[in-house]
């Protein structure tokens, strides 16, 4: 088949239709940006889920779990986290994340270790705040189980 | 070698080789701690050795394609490099900044690391393979800018050639996407959804130009198949990567908060992903056949029809798998992500590295035939462990997944991450024996630059 495209047609295929993908994805890209806000609940984004967003940053969170589907797949996925350890429960959440958090590393031989962090109850409690605003984005019905 | 600026390629080449045996000395202690948890916890957590791992896997291939361009743009434009200078300066320049990056992930607690680097007042650490300290970030970018710069200036004065403008664009499409290394936003998912823009488009869009232009500057010199013929060849394979791959970006936009169109768009344009890369094989393998001249160095042309299959395996085949939208809502997060990077990664950018040094190399030595035939005896060997090894970890990486996704995902009788990951030991284990062969594949491929040949 190849015999009846010149090269001239191969290379305008290659601007163009390269240029058309990317005009195209430039212009969904815009869209997604501005629904977002809305399929994130961007108004509930408080500061304090901002400093968790940046805690979950600093401490390379992302180097062992996974958050909506991304990340390093040695730990847990931890956009439903709050549902599976809190029942849905921000209180119970938060308390449960204090314990959590202070208790690690855990004293099981041969079991994956999560580091110390060091972390204020403030700070744990931010974090709390951040999982629990990622656990209300509206990620097409993902995870498909609360087990992750 | 026919232009003395092409021996500026030799430090990336031997340079991007240390690198990769760093790569995968660090692959195997995760692989370990994959089977036993508390290996070298607290000296080295997970999230270090996989920053080690996956940060030297970019710079090295950052390296290798650095050495690959010196390499060909003298032939290709048949002038002498615009600055064999300034390319020796940003040797050193990127290799202090890689080695440091390294050090600083090893020795200085992550968060420490963000507050000694003025991540406070440009945030932009803490992402998955965007870990680097804000210096390194800009150490990237200016490296990559001068690298550029070099190329397009020997391309202004000299012949340009399809390779050289396929070349050229794939360059120009990686600095514009690593900007949005930069951009961190406070919304989670308009973070992954730019997140994206610098990771997907890299490796699906703008690298496969850069693989398509090497692979095409190798195939000319070992086959002798006439240019025009090669050419064409090429353009339509990068085309139809930038026609799928672009918007098959939306793959990955399915379940992370982005809009539903994706769901549609991402499946529709990610599952014709595999089509140029089997365009890559028939390429490949006819131009071997018709070639015109029978080159000495036969292993070159070994490593060039491996890259277009293995490329295909891993990145068209085990990224189709679960590129479908109603697929990928069972496959996101799991180890079937891990399988199919690690093939991907190796199919396609490891092996075109060792295509390239496999040809250049013997040149930069002052072997224009070639390396000797005991020499290419071992080489084939180490390709064969290599990529036996490779296809290995993949096999158990996807067995894994399909475990995990049937404990944690399929059914009513579901059990937690922790438990099925327990459950999943006995395959991380062959995963890291399949490891340790790679390892011992790269080794040898190292002993067949010294094998001492009887002189002829």
């Amino acid at each position: 088949m190849t015999e009846r495209i010149t090269k001239s047609m191969a290379k305008n295929i290659y601007y163009g239709g390269g240029l058309f993908a990317l005009l195209i994805f430039i212009g969904l890209s815009f869209d997604s940006v501005r629904q977002i806000p809305e399929r994130s609940i961007e108004t509930k984004m408080t500061e304090s889920v901002v400093a968790g967003k940046h805690l979950w940053e600093k401490n390379n969170c992302v180097g062992c779990h996974t958050i909506i589907g991304e990340g390093a797949y040695f730990a847990p996925e931890m956009m439903n986290v709050f549902q599976r350890r809190g029942g849905g429960d921000e209180s119970a959440f938060k308390a449960y994340m204090r314990g959590w958090m202070a208790a690690q590393p855990l004293d099981i031989p041969h079991r994956r270790k999560m580091p110390q962090f060091n972390l204020s109850d403030g700070e744990v409690d931010s974090l709390s705040d951040f999982l629990i605003w990622t656990s209300k984005v509206n990620a097409n019905n993902w995870p498909p189980t609360i087990e992750g | 070698m026919r232009y003395s600026s092409q021996a500026v390629a030799k430090p990336y080449f031997i340079f991007a080789l240390i690198l990769l045996a760093g790569e995968i000395l660090f692959g195997l202690l995760m692989g370990i701690q994959y089977i036993y948890g508390d290996f070298l916890f607290p000296l080295i957590p997970f999230n270090v050795l996989r920053m080690v791992h996956t940060n030297l896997l970019i710079v090295l291939l950052l390296f290798g394609f650095m050495g690959a361009t010196y390499y060909l743009i003298p032939e290709e434009t048949e002038s002498e490099l615009w600055s064999p200078k300034l390319a020796i300066i940003t040797f050193w320049i990127f290799a202090a900044a890689g080695v440091a990056t390294i050090l600083g992930y090893l020795f200085v607690p992550y968060a420490k690391l963000t507050e000694i680097t003025f991540n406070n007042i440009l945030p932009t650490m803490g992402r998955e393979f965007l870990e680097q300290p804000l210096p390194t970030k800009l150490g990237i970018v200016l490296v990559v800018v001068l690298y550029i710069f070099n190329v397009l200036m020997t391309v202004i004065k000299g012949r340009k050639t399809v390779i050289t403008t396929v070349l050229l664009t794939g360059l120009l499409g990686l600095a514009v996407f690593f900007l949005f290394a930069f951009y961190l936003p406070t919304n989670l998912v308009v973070d992954k959804f730019f997140w994206w823009f610098t990771v997907h488009l890299w490796v699906e869009a703008t690298w496969m130009l850069i693989l398509g232009a090497i692979l095409a500057f190798v195939l000319i010199k070992v086959t002798g198949v006439d240019r025009e013929h090669i050419d064409k060849w090429l353009y339509l394979i990068v085309a139809l990567t930038l026609l799928s791959g672009i918007l098959g970006t939306g793959h990955h936009f399915y379940y992370m908060g982005a809009p539903e169109y994706w769901l549609w768009i991402g499946s529709i344009f990610s599952a014709a992903e595999p089509l140029p890369l089997f365009f890559m094989i028939l390429f490949a393998f006819t131009m071997a056949r018709e070639r015109k001249i029978q080159h000495d160095n036969k292993i070159a042309l070994t490593w060039a029809k491996g890259t277009a299959v293995m490329a295909f395996l891993g990145a068209g085949v085990w990224g189709f798998m679960h590129t479908l939208a109603p697929v990928n809502m069972f496959t996101h997060g799991t180890q079937l992500t891990a399988a199919h990077g690690h093939l991907s990664f190796y199919g396609a950018y490891i092996m075109i590295v060792f295509t390239m040094v496999s040809y250049a190399m013997p040149i930069l030595r002052g072997r224009p035939h070639g390396n000797g035939p005991k020499s290419q005896a071992l080489e084939l060997k180490s390709f064969w462990m290599m990529n036996i090894g490779m296809v290995g970890l993949t096999l158990a990486l996807t067995l894994a997944g399909i475990v995990q996704i049937f404990d944690q995902r399929v059914g009513t009788e579901l059990i937690g991450f922790m438990e099925s990951q327990e459950s999943i030991s006995g395959i991380y284990t062959i995963r890291a024996l399949f490891g340790f062969l790679v390892f011992a594949g790269l080794f040898t491929y190292f002993a067949s630059f010294f094998v001492k040949e009887k002189a002829q």
